[in-house]
């Protein structure tokens, strides 16, 4: 969506999300059977009125054709049915690939639907294993690096250019759980101190277990239709302003720039497409799989300077009561983070936000939401902007 | 369980023959000069297939680092040390710096490379801190 010719053209008019955190009761594919169902009843529509199924694969079971797997198990036929897989930022490119197909023909209301089980469905280290196999299999997995020690990689390239400290890592720890804190779903929900942080668990120096995510069951999906048939829901459809895409390698060790990522061309693209800047986005949604990784993203999405992060997350700003909210669900290091579907989260509470029925942590007047996912190790990124009707 | 250790496609295998005899080679793209890491059969620079392996000087710099204090399996006992080393030819590649005490590793230091074998036929590159020079 490079252009504004999109912009405000699809809406996501359902969304739902499953129980999060520890779910041993249903199994992935039932998960995401469970959410693609309450997503269009929550669209006002049955699935007779949905002609797509766009899903993403999951970790603790693969399925080879995973949506016709989805769409099999629903006993339906939709016209359109394919699965993506792009790591952590294939929430976002699915909707981006939504829009695509519905702009092309292909279907006209797609139900984007993930949902993984890596807490119930697998063990702690075959979870840690099959997350750490993103790695190069011959120029980094026989070094035995871990996916903290991917990002940890990051975060003292941060330190070292920037002087950002562990303190100011954990400050994002401590905003995320204030948000968790007031949502009833949320898998941690105490709060934390910036001491707390830095006296958990060392991981992989700098990175203590309080600054990674939780590893989660759970589920969510959308639903996604043209503008002109999305006026007739039970709900206020969410108007997709701006879509934009950066890549800028697979593996952590060929990166160009430990400091600055591709984000930076993926909300350049997005904040063109919706004719926004950062200063005029309510809300952030970002992918805050571990600390450094937030506080990087804070930079290259323009709302703060590079190099200030720690400062902008250190001064409060972004937690309850604060003037930038972000990850108002908890984020994936307080509210859930079941792998791939870790970002559909941050897109449901968007749209939780945006309708107004966010309970407890409702924010005022939110009108415009950013949301962020990336993939690998800070190596593909998807900015979605999002926006009321007010805003087109 | 066992570390896991790369099954050299042709392409790579003089990369891993280098390292058998304790030679750390890298490609050089005999097009733009471009030295390549890893091994590849197109230039990552311009996209030339015409490259020649050279022995590097199996010098570098660490250009970050992290301890790792909770292995990825039983097979890497922690804590280890996980660095990128930026390479006096030029690229970067992932390694483990061993035989170093944690708190004596930082971003910047001089390191050199050694070699470890990971099974029968396949030794990695490994590096070590250099002694800081006093002057």
């Amino acid at each position: 969506m490079r252009s504004q010719a999109l912009r405000g053209q699809y809406a996501l008019v359902g969304m739902a999300e499953s129980a999060v955190g520890v779910v041993p009761d249903k199994s992935p594919r039932e998960l995401c059977v469970e959410v693609t169902l309450n997503a269009v009843k929550d669209a006002g529509l049955s699935l007779a009125d949905c002609d797509g199924l766009i899903t993403c694969n999951a970790f603790a079971e693969p399925i080879l054709y995973h949506a016709e797997a989805v769409a099999e198990y629903l006993g339906w036929q939709p016209r359109h049915c394919v699965t993506v897989n792009t790591g952590g930022g294939t929430t976002f490119m699915a909707i981006n690939m939504a829009i695509a197909a519905i702009a092309a023909g292909m279907a006209d209301t797609i139900v984007v639907a993930m949902a993984d089980s890596l807490r119930s469905f697998m063990t702690r280290d075959q979870a840690m294993v099959v997350q750490s196999s993103s790695g190069h299999p011959h120029y980094e997995q026989p070094y035995g690096p871990t996916v903290p020690a991917y990002y940890a990689l990051i975060a003292r390239a941060h330190m070292d250019r920037f002087g950002t400290t562990e303190a100011q890592f954990a400050e994002a720890a401590v905003s995320c759980r204030a948000w968790a804190n007031q949502h009833p779903k949320a898998q941690k929900r105490e709060l934390i101190t910036v001491d707390d942080v830095l006296q958990s668990r060392p991981i992989a120096d700098p990175l203590k277990v309080l600054d990674c995510s939780l590893v989660s069951d759970g589920g969510a999906a959308v639903v996604i239709t043209r503008r002109e048939r999305a006026q007739d829901g039970p709900h206020k459809p969410i108007y997709v302003l701006g879509y934009g895409e950066g890549h800028a390698y697979e593996h952590i060790s060929q990166a160009k720039d430990l400091t600055t990522s591709a984000a930076v061309l993926a909300g350049d693209a997005a904040y063109a497409a919706a004719g926004l800047t950062p200063d005029q986005i309510d809300l952030m949604q970002l992918y805050d799989c571990f600390t450094p990784a937030l506080l990087i993203q804070l930079e290259d999405l323009g709302f703060c300077r590079k190099g200030e992060g720690g400062d902008f997350l250190a001064s409060g700003v972004t937690r309850p009561g604060g003037s930038k909210p972000l990850n108002t669900h908890g984020g994936m290091l307080s509210h859930c983070h079941p792998g791939n579907p870790g970002a559909m989260f941050g897109l449901t509470e968007a749209m939780l936000q945006m309708r107004g029925a966010a309970q407890a942590r409702q924010l005022a007047d939110i009108q415009t939401a950013l949301c962020h996912a990336q993939g690998g190790i800070m190596s593909s990124h998807a900015t979605l902007i999002l926006g009321v009707e007010e805003t087109l | 369980m066992t570390r896991p250790t790369p099954i050299p496609t042709p392409t790579e295998q003089p990369f891993y023959d280098g390292c058998q005899r304790g030679e750390l080679v890298l490609q050089h793209c005999n097009h733009c000069q471009h030295v390549v890491f890893y091994p590849r059969t197109h230039c990552d620079a311009c996209q030339s297939d015409s490259l020649a392996w050279r022995v590097a000087s199996g010098e570098g710099v660490i250009a970050t680092y992290t301890v790792v204090r909770r292995g990825v399996s039983a097979d890497f006992p922690a804590p280890y040390i996980i660095a990128l080393i930026d390479l006096a030819e030029g690229p970067r590649m992932m390694t483990q710096i061993i035989d170093a005490e944690p708190e004596a590793v930082s971003s910047g230091l001089s390191v050199r490379v050694d070699f470890e074998s990971w099974s029968d036929n396949i030794t990695l590159p490994v590096f070590r801190l250099l002694p800081v020079q006093v002057p």
